[in-house]
């Protein structure tokens, strides 16, 4: 076997990598089949109200259309909600794609044309007429307040409200400083590289090979069996071009492209255009109202802390948007509340940090607000607040070096040479704005299991349905099963991205590295175990010596001091007549721990503007992000999620929204042109720092996942530098050039 | 997409003959407007002409210092011409400001100046727009009109032409050539794109058959007196909120000739030789430019989400023409690659390149 070799903590590149240039890496709608049959659905062009007729007797006549599908020909599916619902829905009435005449949303799919070619498919749609009967509809979040409620029912795996502690309105009324704002962001879209698309490969008696575009192939698995009562069903997302949480939950693609191939007994694929990504999953509008009151020295007395946000008609989507502000600084008087409104769209969905993003965006631009009240540097202000604890929950941090995460970040951005008074930097005829914020988000395991093998030429087998959304989980699997048994990277072949496949959670809340991470750490070490105790029973020389005595060591069993026998594990498994040795480890919530721990990843933010004083143009000229997230398996993976979560955090500031027709309940900004995410020369620069953390608590291995972080707290601290630069503070994103000339 | 059929003319005239004769047939260029249309049901050819087979690419400067621009020549090409650099820095800069490098590397000139609106209504055929379906209204009057005019715009219709490079050839007062069955006409560039009163399905004054052929601009005298500034919601691939062509000759310290044309607040470039004329002769003073800015934005109304645009333009109007004053920035023109934030960024200009 090879020398021994260290790969955690290495900035390894993506074994997936070259797969990916050169476009062997294939997608869902990349897949080929036979006679394979093209869809394109057909969507609702009123926000509300019901189809009276649809006519498809133009679109029938194209030349290649098979067939269409509207409510008129449903099929047999499951009538149970319970059925509909996957893994990650919430609570509510999952949408039935064709399910009746009723529209609840503009952009909802009403019919599926299905033909021989992609272009005879679209071709048809464009001739399919619907007539509606058209009902009054709400998209505008400021109506719909009025009507806010409590969710009932509350979504699995979010946290609701904390409790009320302490005496808010005594303590808000002997604060020396007080702060009471609040704050708005509109609809954010989803719009990965990839668009949703499934190729369901048909063969006889309805056996299914789905190709998906999901972050679960397990739980879309779930979903068409449930629905279609299959038993002949896998899903394979063996790559997948970003998701950001778009793809937790089946979309109605997946539904169509199932129910037209079991109909017509063929392979079907479908593949939304980007026009039909806005009126899916998005990252809900919401209004928030924050109250804070401090002493004479900056100390928290008071926190409140109200959310509203949108939901759809049919589903009570939640997130934890207030539930951070009761964590990240001491508080003892405090009360928080979240509520939900209605409006025709879609049900919105998880995107990179839901809740967190936008409550702390609020929380963070309210700290900084208070900091300039009460005349304290806005950095001085959160470490005088320093929370120790977790008050919600009344739990200990696993660990939290978001001190650390502050002074380093501090030191690179050089925020000490930030001049105090707002408008008082100047470069040339640019003001210059130093804005900072602090981020937070869950470090989470969750149940998964992964299958190790070593084969007898000591090359290694992973095996787990985990997906890789463009993470790096191919890389990071590798890394920990190359580490483990001291082989070079490229002797270890990952398997993920099928259903399956030992069973994984869908890849989301950045809980992937850390829960299938401990898995194959944990499958690895089992296999070690069963070599030391092969060699402890059945080699004379090892009879004597206690098993846990033993190691297994550059492919070595021998003793933990160095002394006495060794026999490579070649040898051993020849003796043993084993190919291979497989063992499956299983990781999940340490239950113990939990009562008395939790854990959170933490981030310090801290960002340089520019504005034009004449023009009113505003750009972002520096960041700083500042990451404590436990052990960093490779730097360069990681550095990479965080660039990711900066850039979408510099659009969420800047350029993201959007624009409803409330008139028509229309979001009128359907495309990559209009509406806007940052281009390259939006993106200056950009620093990474990952501060050390050492947690031997959160999991075996340490580590807490980066996938959501990076975004948190970005956007709050753009405004807080536009508000440093120009003495304009903005409370609703984006902060586009109307809002900084107003 | 709908089903249409495809021809390939070899001469301009076959060209316009066959465009004149197919009331449906549409020309074809670079495609990165066409194909577009099409894909969102915008607009459904029967015949589509694909006008590549025609000698249309060359740029060049004829005797008397003028440059022809060949209606198919590609953005990215005549940008970075060097007798363009060299002689219409303004122009330059202003294609540099448009789109992405991508698109400017397929877009050609003739298609530039006559691409459509960015209009979302337009753009979404199950949305009234008078400008795509005749009568049956504007989704922008009282819809999502962030983009939209200020300027010049009817009850009919509130949308603004998005080419950058339109309204440096405004304000270089350039002349655009254009060939059909009866023959070949000059259109000067004012009159070239028309305000939409009760017609906004017409972009312009061309008639049926008419082919763009090339534009046409004379020398300019302005030496380095001249600016394109965007302003626009990212620092690239983005329209113009409002976008300025600014170039001025001085006298001493008396302006002897300004020429400013607004983007992104009409229906087409925005100019007023008249207020030109009126501020010959006076102090190159910020106060003046101000006062210009003024008078170049009177009648500007707002139409909700737009209102900003009546705050915003004033400054890019006048802020250019002061900051060229009173003593000139000497900054070699090719640098001022307009993808900086103020379209004063002084980055290097990229190196030529295409395909
Ligand atoms: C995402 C995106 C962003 C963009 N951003 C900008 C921007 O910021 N600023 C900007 O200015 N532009 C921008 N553009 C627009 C781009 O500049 C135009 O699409 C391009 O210039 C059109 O040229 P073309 O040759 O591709 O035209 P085509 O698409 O081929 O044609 C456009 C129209 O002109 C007609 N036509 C073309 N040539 C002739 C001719 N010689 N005679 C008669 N009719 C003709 C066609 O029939 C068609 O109606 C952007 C485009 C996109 C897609
Ligand atoms: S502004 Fe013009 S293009 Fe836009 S919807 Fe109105 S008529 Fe159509």
């Amino acid at each position: 076997m090879a020398p021994s070799v260290s790969h955690i903590g290495q900035p390894r590149n993506r074994v997936d990598g070259r797969l990916k240039v050169t476009g062997a890496a294939r997608y869902a709608a990349e897949y080929q089949a036979n006679e394979l049959l093209h869809g394109y659905v057909v969507v609702s062009t009123i926000a509300a109200g019901r189809i009276v007729a649809i006519d498809t007797r133009e679109a029938r006549a194209m030349p290649g259309v098979v067939q269409i599908f509207t409510h008129l020909d449903r099929q047999g599916v499951s009538w149970w909600d319970r059925d509909w619902q996957d893994d990650t829905a919430p609570p509510g009435h999952p949408f039935r794609p064709l399910h009746s005449d009723r529209i609840l949303y503009d952009g909802q799919p009403i019919a599926l044309v299905i033909a021989e070619s992609f272009e005879a498919a679209r071709n048809a749609a464009d001739v399919v007429h619907v007539l509606y009967e058209v009902a009054p509809h709400q998209t505008d979040i400021h109506a719909a307040e009025a009507d806010q409620y409590e969710p009932p029912k509350k979504r699995e795996g979010v946290p609701p409200p904390p409790e009320p502690r302490g005496d808010l309105d005594q303590a808000l009324a002997e604060a020396a400083f007080r702060v009471d704002a609040e704050y708005e962001q509109p609809s954010e879209h989803h719009n990965p590289m990839e668009l949703f698309a499934s190729t369901v490969i048909y063969e006889e008696n309805d056996k299914l090979t789905i190709y998906d575009k999901t972050q679960g192939s397990q739980n879309a698995q779930q979903f068409v069996s449930a629905v279609f009562d299959l038993d002949d069903v896998k899903v394979v997302n063996a790559y997948v071009g970003g998701a950001f949480g778009s793809g937790l939950r089946p979309r109605y693609q997946l539904f169509l492209a199932v129910m037209a191939a079991l109909k017509l007994k063929r392979s079907v694929r479908l593949e939304l255009s980007r026009r039909e990504m806005f009126y899916l999953s998005y990252r809900p509008i919401t209004l928030q109202k924050l109250s804070i009151g401090a002493d004479s020295n900056g100390k928290l007395l008071a926190l409140k802390h109200h959310a509203v946000q949108a939901t759809s008609l049919f589903e009570d989507y939640q997130e934890a948007v207030v539930n951070w502000s009761g964590l990240a600084y001491q508080c003892d008087n405090a009360a928080f509340s979240y509520t939900l409104s209605q409006v025709n769209t879609d049900t919105p969905g998880d995107m990179r940090a839901p809740g967190a993003a936008t409550g702390v965006f609020a929380l963070e631009t309210a700290m900084d607000e208070l900091s300039y009240a009460a005349g304290i540097d806005p950095l001085e202000l959160r470490l005088r607040n320093y929370a120790e604890r977790d008050q919600n929950m009344d739990k200990e941090f696993t660990s939290k070096a978001l001190r650390e995460c502050y002074a380093e970040g501090a030191e690179h951005f050089g925020w000490s040479k930030r001049q105090p008074t707002p408008r008082s930097m100047h470069d040339g005829k640019e003001l210059v704005g130093y804005g900072m914020a602090s981020g937070f988000w869950d470090a989470q395991v969750n149940k998964a299991e992964a299958k190790v093998r070593l084969l007898a030429d000591g090359s290694v087998e992973v095996l787990t349905a985990a997906s890789d959304i463009g993470t790096g989980t191919y890389t990071i699997l590798a890394q920990i099963a190359a580490e483990a048994f001291e082989i070079p990277i490229d002797r270890v072949k990952v398997s993920i991205g099928a259903s399956d496949l030992p069973t994984s959670p869908v890849e989301g809340g950045s809980w992937m590295a850390a829960s299938v991470g401990s898995a194959v750490h944990l499958a690895a070490e089992a296999i070690k175990t069963k070599l030391i105790h092969r060699a402890n029973r059945h080699h004379e020389a090892f009879l004597p010596i206690a098993s846990a005595d033993l190691c297994v060591e550059a492919g070595m069993v021998k003793k933990t001091d160095g002394t006495g026998p060794t026999i490579s594990v070649a040898e051993l498994m020849q003796a043993a007549q084993w190919d291979a040795v497989e063992e499956t480890g299983k990781a999940g919530p340490d239950m113990l721990q939990m009562q008395k721990y939790i854990s959170y990843t933490h981030s310090a933010v801290f960002v340089e503007v520019r504005v034009d004083e004449q023009l009113g143009v505003a750009r972002v000229k520096r960041i700083v992000s500042a990451i404590a997230a436990g052990k960093i398996l490779n730097p360069k993976t990681a550095r990479s999620q965080i660039l990711g979560g900066v850039v979408m955090g510099v659009g969420m500031a800047m350029h993201e929204e959007g624009l409803f027709d409330h008139g028509t309940g229309r979001i009128m900004n359907h495309n990559l042109a209009e509406y806007h995410v940052p281009a390259n020369a939006d993106i200056e620069d950009i620093e990474v720092i990952f501060v050390d953390e050492h947690d031997d608590k959160v999991n075996p291995i340490g580590v807490k996942g980066l996938g959501e972080i990076g975004i948190v707290g970005v956007a709050a601290a753009i405004g807080n530098a536009i508000y440093h630069a120009t003495g304009k503070r903005l409370r609703t994103l984006p902060f586009t050039i109307d809002k900084i000339i107003s | 997409m709908m089903r249409f059929s495809y021809s390939r003319p070899q001469t301009i005239a076959e060209a316009a003959a066959a465009l004149a004769a197919d009331p449906s047939a549409q020309v074809i260029a670079g495609g990165t407007n066409l194909v577009d249309l099409m894909k969102y049901d915008v607009t459904r050819p029967g015949t589509v002409i694909d006008i590549n087979g025609l000698d249309l690419r060359g740029i060049a400067v004829d005797g008397e210092g003028t440059l022809h621009l060949g209606a198919l020549a590609a953005n990215a090409d005549t940008a970075y011409h060097p007798d363009v650099e060299s002689g219409w820095p303004l122009l330059s800069s202003a294609i540099l400001a448009a789109a992405s490098a991508q698109l400017r590397n397929a877009a050609t000139n003739g298609g530039n100046i006559l691409q459509r609106t960015r209009c979302y209504y337009f753009y979404d055929p199950s949305t009234p727009c008078n400008k795509r379906r005749p009568g049956s209204g504007c989704g922008a009057l009282n819809g999502v009109n962030r983009i939209h005019a200020i300027l010049g715009e009817s009850p009919d219709c509130i949308a603004t032409h998005p080419s950058d490079m339109a309204v440096a050839l405004a304000a270089l007062d350039a002349v655009v050539r254009v060939e059909g069955p009866a023959g070949e006409r000059q259109i000067p560039f004012d009159d070239f794109h028309r305000l939409p009163g009760d017609r906004p399905d017409l972009d312009n004054t061309m008639e049926r058959g008419e082919i763009v052929t090339a534009i046409s601009v004379r020398p300019q005298k302005f030496g380095q007196h001249h600016t394109y500034l965007k302003l626009r919601d990212r620092q690239s691939y983005a329209f113009a909120l409002v976008s300025v062509a600014a170039a001025i000759r001085l006298e001493g310290d008396t302006i002897d000739e300004l020429r400013v044309a607004l983007g992104g607040v009409a229906h087409k470039p925005w100019r007023r030789k008249d207020v030109e004329g009126e501020f010959a002769g006076r102090p190159a003073t910020r106060q003046t430019f101000e006062a210009f800015a003024a008078a170049l934005l009177e009648g500007a109304t707002g139409h909700g989400q737009n209102d900003f645009k009546l705050d915003l333009a004033p400054a890019p109007s006048s802020v250019p023409l002061s900051r060229h004053t009173p003593v000139p920035r000497r900054i070699s023109p090719q640098r001022w690659c307009s993808d900086g934030p103020l379209g004063f960024s002084h980055r290097p200009a990229p190196q030529p390149r295409r395909r």
